[in-house]
């Protein structure tokens, strides 16, 4: 049985099969055909976006709060370039995104035609894998393959180029049939050996630590975590992108490590005899300086990519598997044991480095703020976050129980992640209550999603941590450059009344007593609502481990004579 | 540490753009290529590179699982420190006068390479062998001169009974690498 269908039709027809069912874009002329193929797939729901960068971050949302594939689409030349960023950020953030950008007739590339770019050529570093499809009959199996690769093993952007005229030209329809790609390897199984050398190391050891990642969270590997960390009475730190997977309300988390870590985090970090890295790449924000991480540990490092084993630091037992294939049979041969002396210490750690105080001021802290936020909402919202300050203690301040409800930008720190980002959120998991907790830096930057927000009625909450600075940039150069604040001075506009222009309710919060009520005004309207902090504004976000430092040389809060609460 | 050279054999699917990919690969990662030679394998659609880099054991290390993980790499082997034939092919074209061609011929000959083009002015020589001797060569025919000449850059294939494809079907995916 074989019928004709256009390469439009192929392509959408595969999107379905995939399973998808919102697709973030915008639309131009060699799109264009695809776009007048949609309403034949009224199962697929187009989120019209105000700038091709967001329907990447969007579509990366969209796949960290459901665990599907994100889809976005662009058109040919500036509408892929712009791009470039989302899926720069999904690639560095192991996030699974299919970009399906428009591109010239074929009979027009290479010859610098009207919005002709090579974006295969632009994005080969920062997909896991791209194609330019070549002729309509190709499409199908294409498009199958690029959502294999991009939701398996280590996940990743993929993306997919199609000329104009592809989607136009009719052609038999042919199921792409079973995925072969022979050179494609996925390690899942960690080799038996190892677990059991593993195993032995944890067995042995006496001050042991989890380091848990991201690639926990992707493997839906926390039960096993947990049972690791339970069954050997081992202390778990995450990395940023590693909250959530482990619930930093158990009594063995002892939250997240790295420059604006806990400082007992890092203390352990620096003080265990065995480090058990999970779905983690040793990162240089985690690890600082690498020739001191972890001075007096062995390594076992989990990880699905192998080009991540001893890439940063040395490594003891390297398991390259899938977080979840591996811990399961490794938990079978970890012995119960009682660590009292070594949780004791971690404990009087936290007692006298606490990390997360908030003193007492009559000025709107961020901390107060954030953690109001915590308290409101019951721990249980998801937080998509801009980058900067506003991220940090948003990470600090919220204490995050649930995979996937912290959600980031960690990897490129790409400022104006959070907007954008809450959208796809909001849009895969329209149940979940999502906070976007901004700068006022990173806000600017993306701040036209508003529009998107209204369009799709999306009941998104809006905190801008607003100091009036490139917050993190001017703590650098605070702590760092002498107090030169160049062009770190921030000037933006009445964040309520742009709001209000978008049709968006908000409110302007300048002192703490206002902090409470903003909260409980924002939860109660049952809508988009924007709450505009004017924060303290040059606080700054500690503790802070120095660029090139150890871990164990964090700086923390300067004044220490205020009142502290926790 | 210190750097050496490095031989990598990569077999990869023969589909446009896959050098591009094997290339940019090595420019993101900091590597400067020495070589790369590009050409059919034993296998249809797989083509087979050798690629010549310089560095430490742990950089090629690193680079080479980079290499691995394209999708159109079917597999990447360091064979540095196999026992291993090296080949390489240049044209040297030298200048020539009716003085002294004979004595260029008698060198062309102890290095047991070929005079494949004849003019009043030149001789073009085509030499194969390892590194050493094309250089040893290119080092006496530089005293008459050279007008031009190209090498291929370094081919590779070990010895014995090891095949690249067959390394990689006994191969275990999962297995650990440090």
């Amino acid at each position: 049985m074989t019928m004709k269908m256009t390469g439009g039709q192929i392509l959408l027809d595969g999107l379905v099969k995939e399973g998808v069912d919102t697709i973030f874009g915008i639309l131009g002329g060699a799109i264009l055909p695809l776009y007048d193929t949609l309403p034949q797939f009224p199962q697929l729901h187009h989120v019209l976006v105000r700038h091709e960068q967001c329907a990447a971050h969007a579509a990366e949302g969209y796949a960290r709060a459901t665990g599907k594939v994100g889809v976005c689409f662009a058109t040919s030349g500036p509408g892929a370039t712009n791009l470039v960023t989302g899926i720069a950020n999904a690639h560095l953030d192991s996030s699974p995104i299919v970009a399906i950008t428009g591109q010239v007739a074929r009979r027009f590339i290479g010859k610098d035609a009207f919005q002709e770019i090579d974006i295969t050529g632009i994005t080969l570093p920062i997909t896991k894998h791209n194609y330019l499809v070549r002729d309509a009959a190709s499409l199908a199996k294409i498009l199958k393959e690029a959502f294999y690769i991009a939701r398996t093993g280590r996940p990743g952007p993929v993306l997919v180029d199609v000329p104009k005229d592809v989607f136009n030209e009719q052609v038999e329809y042919h199921s792409p049939g079973k995925i072969d790609l022979t050179s494609y390897k996925t390690p899942l199984k960690g080799h038996p050996a190892q677990i059991q050398k593993a195993a032995a190391l944890i067995n042995g050891a006496q001050r042991p630590l989890i380091i848990a990642g991201r690639g926990v969270i992707i493997s839906e590997a926390s039960l096993e975590l947990k049972e690791l960390a339970e069954r050997a009475q081992i202390p778990v730190v995450t990395t940023l992108l590693g909250l959530g997977s482990f619930p930093e309300s158990h009594v063995l988390s002892y939250r997240w490590l790295g420059m604006h870590g806990m400082a007992y985090a890092n203390m352990a970090v620096n003080t265990a005899d065995l480090i058990i890295a999970i779905g983690m790449r040793f990162d240089d924000r985690a690890t600082s300086e690498v020739n001191t991480f972890a001075p007096n540990a062995s390594i076992i490092h989990i990880d699905i990519d192998p080009a991540e084993i001893g890439k940063n630091v040395r490594v003891d037992v390297p398991i390259v598997g899938d977080a979840k294939a591996v811990l399961t049979p490794l938990n079978k041969l970890v012995q119960p044991a009682q660590r009292m002396g070594w949780l004791q210490q971690l404990d009087e750690w936290r007692r006298e480095h606490p990390s997360t105080d908030i003193r007492d001021s009559a000025s709107v802290l961020p901390q107060y703020a954030i953690h109001q936020t915590y308290e409101a909402t019951n721990g249980e919202a998801t937080i998509v976050t801009g980058v900067g300050q506003n991220q940090m203690w948003a990470a600090q301040y919220y204490l995050y129980n649930r995979p996937n409800s912290f959600i980031s930008s960690g990897g490129l720190g790409t400022m104006g992640f959070g907007l954008p980002a809450s959208v796809g959120v909001k849009m895969g998991r329209p149940d979940l209550t999502v906070w976007c907790i901004d700068g006022d830096g990173s806000f600017q930057m993306t701040l036209h999603e508003l529009a998107t927000i209204v369009q799709e009625k999306l009941a998104i909450k809006i905190a801008i941590m607003n100091n009036g600075y490139l917050g993190m940039v001017r703590q650098w150069q605070e702590l760092f450059h002498g107090k030169r604040y160049v062009a770190t001075p921030l000037w933006g506009p009445d964040y309520v009344k742009l709001a209000e222009a978008y049709g968006i309710p908000g409110v302007r919060v300048r002192r703490r007593e206002e902090v409470i009520p903003a909260i409980q005004q924002a939860m109660a309207y049952d809508g988009p609502f924007l709450i505009d902090f004017g924060i303290e504004p040059e606080e700054n976000v500690y503790p802070i481990v120095p660029p090139g430092a150890s871990l164990s040389e964090y700086l923390e809060i300067p004044e220490k004579e205020v009142a502290w609460q926790r | 540490m210190a750097t050496i050279k490095h031989t990598l054999v990569a077999l990869v699917e023969n589909k446009p753009g896959v050098l591009n990919r094997v290339a940019s690969l090595f420019r993101r990662r900091g590597f400067n290529i020495e070589s790369i030679t590009v050409g059919q394998s034993e296998t249809p659609n797989v083509s087979r590179m050798t690629i010549v880099v310089d560095g430490t054991n742990t950089s090629v290390e690193q680079v080479r699982k980079q290499l691995d993980k394209l999708i159109e790499t079917v597999k990447v082997t360091d064979i540095t420190s196999d026992n291993i034939v090296l080949r390489e092919l240049a044209l040297i074209k030298v200048k020539a006068t009716s003085a002294n061609r004979s004595e260029i011929i008698q060198v062309v000959d102890i290095f047991r390479a070929n005079i494949v083009d004849v003019s009043t002015d030149s001789l073009t020589v085509e030499v194969t062998g390892d590194e050493d001797k094309l250089n040893s060569l290119l080092n006496l025919l530089h005293t008459f001169g050279i007008k031009e000449m190209c090498r291929t850059g370094r081919i590779a294939m070990t010895r014995g009974n090891i095949n690249e494809m067959g390394r990689r079907m006994s191969k275990q995916p999962e297995s650990p690498e440090s």
